[in-house]
């Protein structure tokens, strides 16, 4: 792995139980091991995905040996957290209150530890140009933006605001919620007379639209790992996919040919990987992360989204990521598990 | 810059290269992960068509159940044999005779719910390429077989009648010009899954009239027949025409999904190919299942059950139009006269498949109509489900919908346009069975 020396201003982890009644039961309740609750399902779009990313840490972590319980998140959450009294959550939520902080707030709240970023640094990294803006300030690249609400095209009227877009990023153009993941409501806009129906379709996930320009290269994922002497990037994993890397082709089998490690020369793995752990960096993550890039022809890797929860399914690309590198993949989940339960330093 | 590394790609899948031409089409949709959500309590799905069980003497069937196993339990857990129990199928007969069916026990085949049974009628008929005439809109599972058997599906239009007789002899006509072999049509008479209607008893001897002259087999599929609100069951189409047409019926909707129970009844003929076919595919249907619907229908009053679950349906039937016309005026729709379903026209411009997003935000979920038409069209229809929310969450989930509608409406009005997705036909969009 290409390591880093750690973020000069970590965020402040989840510290020792604010709530007593929601403790850890000790080391009885489990013959030794942790008592793990994984957080997958909620409400979002993406509740299929994260049910199956549950799904499978669960059974890694339990092929190492501990006790892991799945759970959806709902109106009982609180009330099974009191009772399960888990070592270390695990929160595998995938769109909103998921990756937007909320569930972690409410697990520093409780004094729970949990894997991964904190709340507010999960925020951020929730909406994309709120981090496009923190990646640019830190002299990273990521295509070139504008942010607009849909009240704006309605108050201003949607051509012209349209025409002044493509006259000020051009063509292609990349049209995406600012928040939410999976590629769903994202359209790839070759001719301006498809804006409409591109923002059409975006607007049907959120009320704001983050419009960038398309880069052309090579699309990569570039997985981070906390580890003993700072971050470290896993293999860049590259993606190949023809009509676009989609839903159907992050999710149906067979639809999009990786490679991992990404056919890369030694200086672009290094590049891209300073990138990604520059960018865990910056935005104070934690854990692991997994940030998204083109890598153009000029040797530019353009940050496209950082995800502080990354798919986990059979398809995802920090699984893949971890194969490349010959690490065990349940080793590692434990790893990162152990990470959690460390005092904060 | 140095060599790059010789990295072999991986899709993640080592048979990709090996599956059959007809597996492409198995592919799930963003549209079918968006219902992933709808099956939580907080949201309420207008989208499945799931029977409500809870009316069901579950304590009652218990002890059936118990005393079955206690009693045949050798017999229950056994082999069966592949045409099914002859005692389920003399309870068949009678069931069937409720819509003027009159049929000998020889004449049923069981199956693993008429879903296998629509399987097997496919499989013996149809082969690659064929021509099957199907309703438009139409059942979305019966159109995911045909896909499967790699059918070309032509659809013909409905109206407030059922299929249309003129527009059925037109696209038979055309189709033979055009030296095409077709192989069945497929329809749903009565309360039509999506659009709730039925067709008439005028069109009956019609379609079947234009079928016979055209040489093309009938297959009736018949799930909601008993579940009319009005008066008495329509006479089923084979009541009509025994050597023409294929009758498949299922316990799913009168009784319990859960048991996988269902039928086809068919000429001699017909029936052999079925028998071998279901014991190629099956071997033979559960004798477990097939014995407890046979002592429920032996045991409990079936017809009464029946007869609640029509006055159960019906005040769903009534919520769900009721709060339509109160919240959804701009929409029009039908008011099925039975059956589970209402096909809502969306104002114009709306795309219904485009919505579901801001549906699921809005906790509320139905199943757009492009699943029901071969061709990914239907795109300004909705399915909307009376048969498993109560009343009270209809209303409610009737108002969210609203709230949609309008604001995909204004979305629209911005930007003159709809989403106007292509969504790939192959993709399946249709909920899986177990979405409420």
């Amino acid at each position: 792995m290409t390591s880093s020396a750690p973020a000069p201003s970590a965020p402040a982890p989840s510290g020792d139980p604010a709530d007593s009644s929601f403790g850890p039961a000790g080391s009885d309740a489990t013959d030794g091991g942790p008592l793990v609750v994984v957080l997958s399902g909620g409400l979002s779009h993406e509740r299929d995905v994260s049910l199956r990313s549950g799904r499978r840490v669960a059974e890694a972590l339990r092929s190492t040996g501990i006790e892991v319980i799945v759970h959806d998140v709902d109106a009982d959450l609180l009330t099974f957290l009191r009772d399960t009294r888990p070592d270390v959550v695990w929160p595998l939520l995938h769109g909103a209150s998921g990756e937007d902080g909320s569930v972690r707030d409410v697990l520093d709240m409780v004094g729970l530890p949990y894997v991964g970023t904190g709340p507010r640094a999960s925020r951020v990294v929730w909406n994309k140009p709120i981090s496009k803006a923190a990646l640019l300030e830190a002299g990273l690249a990521t295509p070139d933006y504008v942010t607009l609400p849909q009240s704006l095209f309605r108050d201003l009227g949607a051509q012209p605001v349209l025409d002044t877009i493509v006259r000020r990023l051009g063509l292609p153009l990349v049209v995406k919620p600012t928040e939410g993941g999976s590629a769903l409501g994202v359209t790839v806009v070759a001719r301006a007379g498809d804006l409409p129906r591109a923002m059409v379709e975006c607007f049907a996930y959120g009320e704001t639209a983050l419009i960038e320009q398309a880069i052309d290269g090579v699309e990569l994922a570039v997985s981070v790992i906390d580890g003993p002497d700072g971050p470290e990037a896993l293999p860049a994993v590259e993606i190949v996919a023809d009509g676009g890397y989609d839903y159907a082709a992050r999710y149906v089998a067979g639809e999009t040919e990786f490679f991992a490690p990404a056919r890369l020369t030694a200086e672009q793995a290094t590049l891209v990987s300073d990138a990604a752990i520059r960018a865990h960096q910056v935005l104070h993550l934690r854990h692991l992360s997994r940030t998204d890039m083109i890598l153009d022809r000029s040797g530019t890797a353009h940050i496209l989204e950082v995800n502080v929860a990354p798919g986990m399914t059979e398809m995802s690309l920090l699984p893949q990521a971890v194969a490349a590198s010959g690490h065990d993949l349940a080793a590692l989940y434990r790893t990162i598990i152990d990470m959690a339960l460390a005092p904060v330093r | 810059m140095n060599e790059l590394p010789e990295t072999p790609g991986n899709r993640l899948d080592p048979w990709f290269g090996s599956y059959a031409a007809r597996a492409h089409g198995m592919r799930a949709s963003e549209i079918r992960a968006l219902f992933a959500v709808a099956n939580r309590p907080e949201v309420v799905s207008l989208a499945g068509g799931m029977p409500y069980l809870e009316g069901l003497p579950l304590d009652v069937i218990a002890e059936t159940m118990q005393r079955l196993i206690a009693t045949k339990g050798t017999t229950a857990l056994q082999y069966g044999s592949g045409q099914g129990e002859e005692v389920l199928r003399e309870h068949i007969t009678q069931v069937v005779a409720l819509e003027g069916v009159s049929a000998h026990p020889d004449d049923v085949v069981v199956t693993t719910g008429s879903q296998s049974a629509l399987d097997l009628v496919t499989r013996i008929f149809v082969d690659p390429g064929d021509v099957v005439i199907a309703e438009a809109p139409s059942y979305v599972g019966a159109l995911g077989v045909f896909r499967s058997y790699q059918a070309d599906v032509v659809q013909v239009p409905l109206d407030a009648d059922g299929l249309v007789p003129a527009e059925l002899d037109a696209t038979l006509t055309r189709l033979a010009a055009e030296g095409r072999r077709v192989k069945f049509l497929y329809t749903v008479p009565n309360f039509q899954n999506p659009a709730g209607v039925s067709l008439s008893a005028e069109r009956r001897p019609q379609v079947l009239e234009i079928c016979r002259r055209h040489g093309v087999l009938v297959v009736e599929d018949n799930p909601y027949g008993l579940l009319g609100f009005d008066g008495e069951p329509m006479p089923a189409l084979r009541s009509y025409d025994t050597d023409g047409v294929l009758y498949l019926g299922s316990f799913s909707k009168t009784f319990a999904p859960g048991y996988r129970v269902g039928f086809v009844i068919a000429p001699h003929a017909v029936r052999d190919k079925l028998v071998l076919a279901s014991e190629s595919a099956v071997l033979s249907p559960s004798n477990a299942s097939q014995l407890a619907v046979a002592t429920y229908l032996d045991t409990c009053d079936w017809k009464a059950q029946i007869k609640d679950y029509r006055e159960l349906y019906r005040e769903r039937r009534d919520a769900l139009v009721g709060a339509l016309g109160e919240h959804l005026p701009s929409a029009s729709w039908n008011v099925p006269k039975g059956g589970f379903f209402v096909w809502v026209r969306l104002p114009d411009g709306l795309d219904a498949r485009a919505m579901l997003p801001r549906a699921v935000t809005a906790r509320v979920a139905y199943v757009p109509g492009t699943a029901f038409y071969y061709d990914g069209s239907g795109s300004d229809h909705m399915r909307l489900s009376f048969c498993f929310p109560t009343p009270d969450r209809i209303r409610e989930g009737v108002r969210r919908l609203a709230g949609v509608v309008n604001g995909e409406s204004e979305l629209v009005q911005i930007f003159g346009t709809s989403a106007q997705l292509d969504p790939d036909a192959d993709d399946v969009e249709g909920p899986a069975p177990d979405l409420a």
